[in-house]
């Protein structure tokens, strides 16, 4: 079982890339399960979202503690924060920042495999808006192949409907531009 | 068998009422349900669902609204948490009472004060003497299956009282998970429409919900009291027959690797697959530990529980809700109650867990079946415990 954990802002969309990774997941014939961390909702506060992806029935609703993956949608959570929290031996830690993963690794002083991109100038560039969820799961496809690309490609069509195209061109930048750097 | 498809557990519940194909739902928007009406306040917009939709002023007004529709003879839905569920108190008795086959599914939250919107079962535990059958889902799949058996037992002839299906609100309302919804054809197949034998019809005038002078009262209270512990034959009827169509089985109580176990956990809703995970954690550990879980919970299902239970020594009782100044919380006060006039009957431990929204995790559960051996031993001064208080 891998488990995710995503960290925005409300309003960036964390829950909503949760959700269209567990969608996707489910599609490609896997059991996975999404939800919020289920705050008070409100726009720029730090929000949370979990997801767990299986082969087999998830049988566990606690949040996730030690997760796999722990995907940053706001650089300026890591002030606030310590996302690495919990982070299982291996794991992946996924940015938005314009800073390289060697930068990253030195100011996040964790053993984990560190993956960058500059999802805000991406999604600016590609959609005009700072709304990052979308690019950020073309860097999480890149770096960890969670679902297939077709899926995730159907889950935001029908979630997106006429704007879906914009946040595919933002999610497929992002698959090339995302930098990996194991640990 | 039908793909199973990521969705967010509100809407399979409302897709299940869609398929039911009700005649009409009233409701007031309320945190953590609010999805589910929303999603049929659409669906019936959009032309997809033939129903009526009130959108009444308060919950007060929508059980009494529902009471008026099924009393006209309609498939009558409604849903509520909390403040909304308390709301509706009084307008809750009447509905057996008339023997009016209401469905209501309750997305369970805490009762506020101090003001929360987060889960546990607080709300629905202030419902307990209301005279509903009520079931408990534990997953996304059995909230969708719960609420088209619930459907099926309400109307049948020899039932005829509403039912509450409970699952909690966000920490299973709000999941987006796998989930198998059947089709209309599997839908009719199980659930055939319903045809009230009395209702209100001016062409056939009937009294409906009358005074029940010194001289009746009694008898009518018993009378509804028999109803509704003679509907478990139907509710096992219709789970049996649920199992034998789509393929899966429900049973009013579920046992967990109990074969052997010393400590037996109980629980209801969501935090039972967590209980789950602890329990296979803990057998790998050697501990002899099991779990039983109720997903009927009235009528409380007295022979199936006690049967689940036989051999274990002693029992560590979850429960979602406090009862302030009782002797513990009200699952455990059912469950003593029951026991009581067993004998060898087990030791019972009550640990009250995930209150107002309060993680329950796989820890927790080892805390309170570690605790629960410890305390067969000794016995402890509390007769409930509260897990997971921080304390400076």
């Amino acid at each position: 079982m891998i488990e995710i954990r995503i960290h925005g802002r409300g309003g960036q969309g964390a829950v909503t890339s949760a959700e269209l990774v567990a969608i996707a997941a489910i599609d490609d014939g896997k059991y996975a399960q999404a939800f919020p961390s289920f705050g008070p909702e409100r726009r720029g506060a730090p929000v949370a979202a979990f997801i767990r992806v299986s082969d087999k029935p998830i049988r566990t609703r606690e949040k996730v503690y030690g997760p796999n993956v722990v995907m940053v949608l706001d650089p300026s959570i890591l002030k606030i924060v310590n996302v690495a929290a919990g982070l299982k031996e291996g794991g992946t830690v996924i940015i938005n920042t314009s800073k390289t993963p060697e930068e990253m690794a030195g100011l996040l002083n964790v053993k984990a495999k560190i993956v960058t991109v500059d999802a805000t100038k991406i999604a600016m560039e590609s959609m005009g808006v700072p709304i990052t969820n979308t690019t950020m799961l073309g860097a999480l496809l890149k770096s960890t192949g969670i679902v297939s690309n077709d899926a995730l490609g159907k889950a935001i069509d029908k979630r997106f409907g006429r704007i879906a195209e914009k946040n595919k061109t933002a999610f497929n930048r992002a698959m090339t531009e995302t930098i990996v750097r194991e640990a | 068998m039908a793909k199973r498809i990521g969705m967010e557990v509100s809407i399979a519940a409302s897709e299940a009422v869609k398929l039911a194909d009700v005649d009409l739902i009233a409701a007031y928007p309320i945190t953590p349900q609010t999805h589910i009406v929303e999603h049929l306040a659409e669906v019936v917009a959009d032309g997809e669902l033939d129903a009526a939709f009130v959108p009444v002023e308060s919950e007060h007004s929508a059980m009494s609204c529902c009471i008026g529709s099924s009393a006209a003879g309609a498939r009558t839905f409604t849903a509520s948490s909390a403040q909304g569920l308390a709301l509706m108190h009084e307008i809750l008795f009447i509905a057996p009472a008339m023997r009016l086959p209401i469905v209501m599914v309750v997305a369970n939250r805490s009762l506020s004060g101090p003001i929360s919107i987060w889960n546990d079962h607080s709300d629905i535990m202030a419902e307990q003497d209301i005279a509903w059958i009520q079931t408990f889902a534990e997953n996304g799949q059995e909230v969708f299956d719960l609420v088209l058996h619930a459907f099926r037992v309400a109307e049948d002839s020899k039932v005829l009282l509403p039912v509450i299906v409970n699952l909690d609100g966000f920490t299973l309302s709000h999941v987006i998970e796998p989930i198998e919804i059947l089709d209309k054809a599997e839908v009719d197949k199980y659930l055939p429409p319903y045809k009230p034998k009395v209702r209100l019809d001016p062409r056939k005038p009937v009294s409906m919900g009358l005074v029940g002078i010194p001289e009746i009262y009694t008898e009518a209270k018993k009378a509804t009291n028999e109803a509704l512990i003679n509907s478990k034959k139907v509710v096992l009827k219709a789970w049996k027959e649920f199992g034998d169509l789509f393929g899966r089985y429900y049973n009013p109580v579920e046992s967990y690797k109990t074969e052997g176990a010393e400590v037996i956990l109980i629980t209801m809703g969501s935090i039972s697959e967590t209980a789950m995970t602890a329990i296979d954690k803990m057998r790998e550990k050697g501990l002899p530990v099991g779990l039983v879980r109720f997903r009927l919970w009235k009528p409380f299902p007295s022979t199936e529980f006690k049967k689940a239970i036989a051999g274990a020594q002693t029992l560590a009782v979850v429960d979602r809700a406090l009862s302030p100044g009782g002797a513990c919380g009200p699952v455990a006060e059912e469950i003593k109650a029951a026991l009581y006039a067993e004998r060898g009957r087990p030791k019972v431990f009550n640990f009250i867990a995930g209150l107002g929204g309060r993680d329950v995790t796989v820890e927790n559960f080892e805390e309170i079946v570690s605790k629960a051996f410890t305390y067969a031993k000794k016995r402890p001064k509390q007769l409930y415990e509260m897990i997971g208080v921080r304390e400076i």
